[in-house]
């Protein structure tokens, strides 16, 4: 493989990994601090597709349309955090499973009812629709660096969230000991909504920023969600910094499986995960 | 639901239930005479997905290994059936039956192995990543019959009887249904099944008691990966078509359902709720059109009503329900 090549697929296997880390990271924090599993994290990658595309439309603004579809998400969070997830907290995980699998249903559904079931795309915005050029045949498209840089931002906004503030102090406690957090008189209630949120807001927003570069279809969070969780396996359930590694290996692994082993591919990722399985059994990062 | 007291999962079914029951095999015994060719062969699919049921209950409600990867295992029989039969004629059920569940507890052992080192929220996440590994294998290759799936022509046939006949079909399904859960029950009570339902009470305690966990845990799941596989044959041969959706994400999850919509840990609920769900799961898809709004059309947003309103509500399933009130009755009679 020549170098200008290598150059794209890394770039590529980069951008796809953090795409996959801006869902992940949502599912591990969401199950490593409320013990929630998540089956209809899928959903809320496509919910901020479809809002992309939908807002962008109507507001005639892809930036626009995310930083408005980002607030939506939010509130999407906060309201489903009120109504359903704040009542299966406690409960066993086979209901987690069963509430999360109904809510795919009933998102799929109202997707179709709202916006149909025709495949749709989103125009790349004309400032970033250029790309650069890295040999005379082969060049790199801006929107994806702009894909991998609004990641690198979010993540690095999460880590400092998380790590630096007190806010992130508090969530840190919270997953850390739920009776003693309240003891001290912290809102957990509170906490718990804002994470959810948040988790919904990061995999929403992961669908937005992802819209132009891949089309919107039905059922497209589907295959997302079974790759957030090879990821969370591998990175090991409520580690964000495994999530993050697992991803960017997740990404480099099938990126240039495709390229390398195309008769393979769709495999190598979960052969990746059987080997980790082996090795150890709770993921790279247990927490 | 972790804690396994036996009121709340009817390991021992009062005799009543098991009255119902019998009552229940011998009501299906008379579905091909009362009524249509078109309901029979509807209630034999129910059978089959009552089959798949009880599997996968052996590893959720007495194991307690809640797998969302279980339709592979479905599928892979399935498979193996589209791949024996040749184009032009059909195929000895007597070699391929075998054939066809050995590749599915082949795949279930192999599978396994991985899976079953791996605890709680972990083995739902690992066994749904496999299945859809398998899906993805199936779904990606032309080879394999690609998104497009197999039809089989012919169902296998048996010598002495005759499958294609849609009447001896039905009895054969219904016979292997009630063998599955008789063998089943068996089990249950056998010391393999012991130790099955003490790992699900407590995994270490067991451990510490010297079972070796791991292999029973295996062992259980490569069975019920092997049962599932009949089911999967059946359902290859009856509906004479497979396709990767047979091992999706969706029918895994449609499996848990109905073993929590029955009741866990008994068969008898997984065959009840298989009954139940595919049965609800017609009635979505049959509904009408209202004013220009094709209600039928919308089935998943109802399913997935219902489901939510199940787990909120009643999460032991009808077969707790059922024995919640004949309890309520009981306690009348005392008072």
């Amino acid at each position: 493989m020549e170098f200008a090549n290598f150059l794209i697929q890394l770039l590529n296997s980069a951008q796809y990994g953090l795409l996959l880390f801006m869902l992940a990271a949502g599912l591990t924090l969401i199950f490593g601090i409320m013990g929630v599993v998540n089956l209809a994290h899928g959903s809320f990658y496509m919910l901020g597709a479809y809002l992309a595309w939908w807002l962008a439309a109507r507001t005639g603004s892809l930036v626009l349309a995310i930083i408005l579809g980002s607030g939506l998400s939010v509130v999407f969070g906060l309201v489903l955090e009120r109504l359903l997830f704040r009542h299966f907290y406690g409960r066993d995980h086979l209901d987690q499973v069963l509430l999360t699998f109904g809510l795919i249903y009933i998102f799929e559904e109202l997707r179709a009812i709202l916006w149909g079931d025709d495949v749709h795309s989103v125009a790349v915005p004309e400032a970033l629709s250029a790309s650069i050029p890295l040999t005379d045949t082969l060049s790199y498209p801006v929107y994806r660096l702009f894909v991998s840089a609004v990641c690198v931002a979010l993540a690095i906004a999460l880590y400092v969230l998380i790590a630096r503030t007190r806010l992130g102090m508090r969530i840190r406690a919270g997953a850390f000991n739920r009776e003693m957090t309240e003891a001290l008189g912290i809102n957990i209630k509170r906490i718990y909504a804002l994470v959810f949120a948040l988790g919904v807001a990061l995999a929403s927003v992961a669908g937005m920023v992802a819209a132009p570069i891949s089309s919107l279809y039905p059922n497209m969070g589907s295959q997302v969600l079974i790759m957030c969780f090879v990821v969370v396996v591998i990175g090991g359930i409520g580690s964000v910094r495994g999530a993050l590694i697992a991803a960017m290996l997740v990404g480099l692994v099938d990126t240039f499986g495709k390229v390398l082993l195309p008769s393979v591919a769709g495999m190598l990722v979960y052969m990746l995960m059987a080997a980790v399985l082996l090795w150890k059994p709770e993921g790279l990062f247990k927490t | 639901m972790s804690a396994g007291a036996p009121s709340t999962r009817m390991e021992l079914l009062p005799k009543s239930v098991q009255l119902s029951l019998w009552m229940g095999v011998a009501a299906l015994a008379a579905v091909p005479f009362v009524t249509s060719e078109f309901h029979s062969s509807m209630v034999a699919k129910m059978m089959i997905l009552g089959i798949f049921a009880m599997s996968l209950d052996l590893l959720q409600g007495v194991t307690g290994l809640v797998s969302l990867g279980h339709a592979a295992y479905f599928g892979i029989a399935g498979y193996a059936l589209a791949f024996l039969t040749p184009q032009g004629e059909s195929v000895s059920l007597w070699w391929t039956l075998p054939a066809a569940v050995a590749a599915a507890a082949l795949t279930g052992l192999l599978i396994g192995f991985f899976v079953v080192r791996t605890h709680g929220i972990y083995f739902i996440m690992v066994t749904m990543a496999f299945a859809q590994m398998l899906f993805y294998l199936f779904f990606d290759n032309k080879a394999l019959g690609g998104s497009d799936g197999i039809y089989i022509n012919f169902k296998p046939n048996a010598g002495f009887f005759d499958l294609e006949n849609k009447r001896v079909f039905y009895y054969f399904t219904l016979a292997t249904m009630v063998l599955c859960y008789l063998f089943l029950r068996r089990l249950l009570w056998s010391p393999f099944g012991r130790a099955l339902a003490g790992i699900r009470v407590n995994e270490h305690r067991m451990r510490a008691l010297g079972f070796g966990t791991f292999g029973y845990k295996l062992a259980a799941f490569t069975l019920a990966a092997a049962l599932a596989g009949l089911a999967g044959y059946l359902w290859g041969a009856q509906t004479g078509f497979v396709n990767p959706e047979l091992m999706g994400f969706h029918m895994s999850a449609h499996a848990i359902m109905m073993v929590i919509l029955g009741g866990m840990g008994n068969f008898a609920g997984a065959i009840l709720g298989a009954f139940a769900f595919e049965y609800l799961l017609h009635l979505a898809k049959d509904l009408p059109t209202v004013g220009g709004f094709h209600i039928g059309k919308h089935w998943q947003l109802w399913m997935g009503i219902f489901i939510v309103l199940i787990v909120a509500f009643a999460p032991r399933g009808l077969l707790g329900l059922i024995g919640r009130l004949s309890r309520r009755g009981q306690e009348d009679e005392h008072a």
